[in-house]
């Protein structure tokens, strides 16, 4: 579904990505892991198009299709999804409002019929309860002041209406209490299936406990240094990154 | 002779003869008499004056105004498409300054309740309304002086006392037009807020034909004892209007006036907003909303009076600058030496869309008394790029996102306005003049 090959990128001055290579099939959940500023946030960012980053190397095809030839808005309609690390606080913009006005820009470019207020309520009805999302937030102003556990809710509820067919998490583990967490990874794990994908990064090992990752990639300095099954998660969450710099690289990784 | 001079004697002119026009009252007589007077003195005020030092009214002189002849042909339904949302409720319809009653939605009007034209009322030989005249100073205002001199019609709204309307008061201000041929009209309305009443009234200025167009209106609203008024200008004449608007209330005891100006198409709008808290206990309640287009100029000055004790007064005035376009906000606060406990607070945010446009905002606080809270901040930014990537990131096109941002900045004073159908109606015309820019 999305193959990223000798991706690299910077912010500002600083080069971040310095060859990442990643495929991830249809219907796979795969992890990336990695210490603080291993560049995770970037490659999500990059994934999704955020214009602070610059890519200078590298492609990535998205079901075929070059990706970052896409501009933002292109790659959702196309089905990719970015949960936001920091969800933006947007004054004066009513979730519900904004969220049809998204759902509806993805069904017509998907070919479908935009759907009406009632139809839009009725499955944001359903979608909020598998995230224990409280109704009256969807009236107010896109994530002002939310907690930073209604954020995260928020956004995978926007994931579980758009229904993208690969999705990235960044971080959407942090600041959740175990409860939230698990309510979180629920609503995640909904949408898995067959025709989807899902790149969930993450500093902790715990989040993988609710949403099992098929594969799991260390992130370090740029690049992928380390591949494996699910295990290597928790091998690195009794180890520390601290160990990957004793190890000799995997197979495989870039150099 | 200057261009501002010669524009002076064109406009005197054309004026009606004091005597002239419907109704011989001498209430009218004099007034138009005292704004002849007052504007062959002041003439078009220059950029000279500290009140027009940023707004150059020499575009104005250059066109040839002649003031719109009576009996243009309206339809109803052409004002009724332009005059959404609420055109059903009641609606009352004014064509080039002057009531046209056939063309309005008759309301069932709440007892007691008045809407007259002006006109109509100096013809019967009624006495002249109490707030007609009394507020807005021709000697002070150059552009309330040119519209007195040209007083013939307009909206005399009195909510009696105690009254407590259900639905708003739509007045609906039309001008007409033809391309080539520039007019004028000069709309003023009246309107009294009886004690204890509450009301709701929308002056809603629209424009059908083509044409450049000079409105030059004054308003005057008087807020009885622990009465309640709100009073909305929507102003939506578009690009080749030129808009010269004055509002001025007087707030008695214990009453509170909301006003809300919004200026959303125009090529030259100037709103002058003055508001006397005359007695303790008084309160307003300033909201502007203004958007620059194109080339377009769009000033707002306001003067906030707490001329008594123990009045509150809160300022809104929000600024979505676009294309090439310039905006103005001066917002003055004078607490007089014996307004003791005023709480008064002024906040001037703007968001500039384009590199060509412009900004200037000051505040200007005068307070001569010691005990008082006064409070006043300006902002200018930029659309923020963060949440413009999170709503693109969902699928929403640039332009999408671009205008949801905007609208979500002017939400502020929206969400204010107490019609939730107006206010939406307002959103979506200002959503609209954006995209209208965009495409030019």
């Amino acid at each position: 579904m999305i193959e990223i090959r000798g991706l690299r990128a910077r912010a500002g001055d600083a080069e971040i990505l310095r060859g990442v290579e990643l495929e991830i099939r249809a219907g796979e959940v795969h992890a990336v892991m990695g210490p603080n500023g291993s560049g995770k946030s970037t490659l999500a960012g990059v994934l999704a198009g955020r214009p602070a980053f610059e890519v200078t190397g590298g492609q990535v095809l998205f079901e075929g299709r070059d990706l970052l030839a896409l501009a933002p808005e292109e790659r959702a309609r196309l089905g990719l999804f970015l949960a936001f690390q920091y969800p933006v606080e947007i004054p004066g913009v009513a979730n519900n409002y904004f969220l049809k006005a998204a759902l509806n820009a993805v069904r017509t470019a998907r070919g479908e019929e935009p759907l009406d207020a009632m139809e839009f309520l009725s499955l944001l009805r359903e979608k909020a309860k598998l995230v224990e999302m409280p109704e009256e937030l969807m009236g107010r102003s896109v994530n002002e002041g939310f907690s930073g556990g209604e954020k995260k809710r928020n956004e995978v509820l926007q994931m579980l209406v758009l229904e993208p067919r690969f999705a990235v998490l960044d971080e959407t583990d942090s600041g959740l209490d175990i409860d939230a967490l698990r309510t979180v990874a629920g609503g995640v794990n909904a949408l898995r299936g067959p025709a989807r994908a899902l790149l969930v990064i993450t500093h902790y090992q715990r989040l993988l406990d609710y949403i099992v990752p098929d594969r799991v990639h260390v992130l370090s300095d740029g690049r992928i240094v380390r591949s494996g099954g699910k295990e290597l998660a928790r091998e690195l969450e009794e180890k520390g990154y601290g160990w990957l710099e004793t190890q000799p690289p995997a197979p495989g990784a870039a150099p | 002779m200057s261009e501002l001079d010669a524009a002076r004697d064109r406009f005197l002119a054309r004026a009606p003869a004091p005597d002239a026009g419907p109704g011989g009252a001498a209430w009218l007589r004099a007034l138009r008499a005292e704004g002849a007077a007052a504007f062959a003195d002041a003439g078009i005020p220059g950029t000279d004056r500290e009140e027009w030092r940023y707004t150059n009214a020499a575009a104005l002189a250059r066109i040839p105004f002649e003031p719109a002849a009576p009996g243009a042909e309206v339809a109803r339904e052409a004002v009724e498409e332009v005059a959404v949302p609420f055109f059903a409720c009641s609606a009352f319809v004014f064509v080039d300054g002057r009531y046209a009653p056939a063309l309005g939605a008759p309301p069932a009007l709440a007892t007691g309740l008045r809407v007259d034209g002006l006109a109509q009322r100096a013809r019967e030989g009624a006495p002249r309304p109490a707030a007609l005249g009394e507020l807005a100073d021709p000697k002070q205002h150059p552009f309330a002086a040119l519209q007195a001199a040209y007083l013939e019609d307009g909206a005399v709204v009195s909510v009696p006392a105690g009254a407590s309307l259900a639905h708003p008061i739509h007045l609906v201000f039309v001008t007409t037009g033809a391309p080539g041929a520039p007019r004028a009209s000069f709309p003023r309305v009246v309107v009294e807020a009886g004690r204890e009443s509450r009301a709701l009234v929308v002056q809603d200025h629209v424009s059908l034909g083509g044409g450049p167009r000079f409105t030059c209106a004054v308003t005057e609203a008087r807020v009885g004892e622990g009465a309640s008024l709100e009073l909305v200008v929507l102003q939506r004449e578009g690009a080749e209007t030129f808009h010269v608007g004055n509002v001025q209330a007087r707030v008695a005891r214990d009453a509170r006036l909301a006003s809300r100006v919004l200026s959303l198409g125009g090529a030259f709008v100037r709103n002058d907003l003055g508001v006397v808290l005359a007695e303790p206990g008084a309160e307003c309640d300033v909201d502007g909303l203004f958007l620059g287009a194109g080339d377009g100029l769009v000033d707002n000055h306001t003067l906030v009076d707490h001329a008594s004790p123990h009045a509150t007064s809160r300022q809104l005035y929000k600024g979505v600058l676009g294309g090439r376009s310039r905006g103005v906000f001066r917002g003055r606060i004078v607490v007089r030496p014996d307004a003791q406990k005023s709480d008064a607070r002024q906040a001037s945010a703007n968001l500039v869309l384009s590199d060509g446009a412009e900004i200037d905002t000051k505040p200007q606080l005068e307070i001569w008394a010691d005990d008082v809270r006064c409070s006043h901040g300006a902002t200018i930014g930029r659309l923020d790029p963060d949440a413009l990537f999170y709503l693109r990131s969902r699928g929403l096109a640039e332009t999408a996102a671009r205008d949801l941002l905007t609208r979500g900045f002017a939400a502020e004073v929206l969400q204010r306005i107490g019609s939730e159908a107006l206010a939406d109606a307002a959103g979506e015309i200002l959503v609209a003049a954006l995209r209208a820019e965009a495409a030019r």
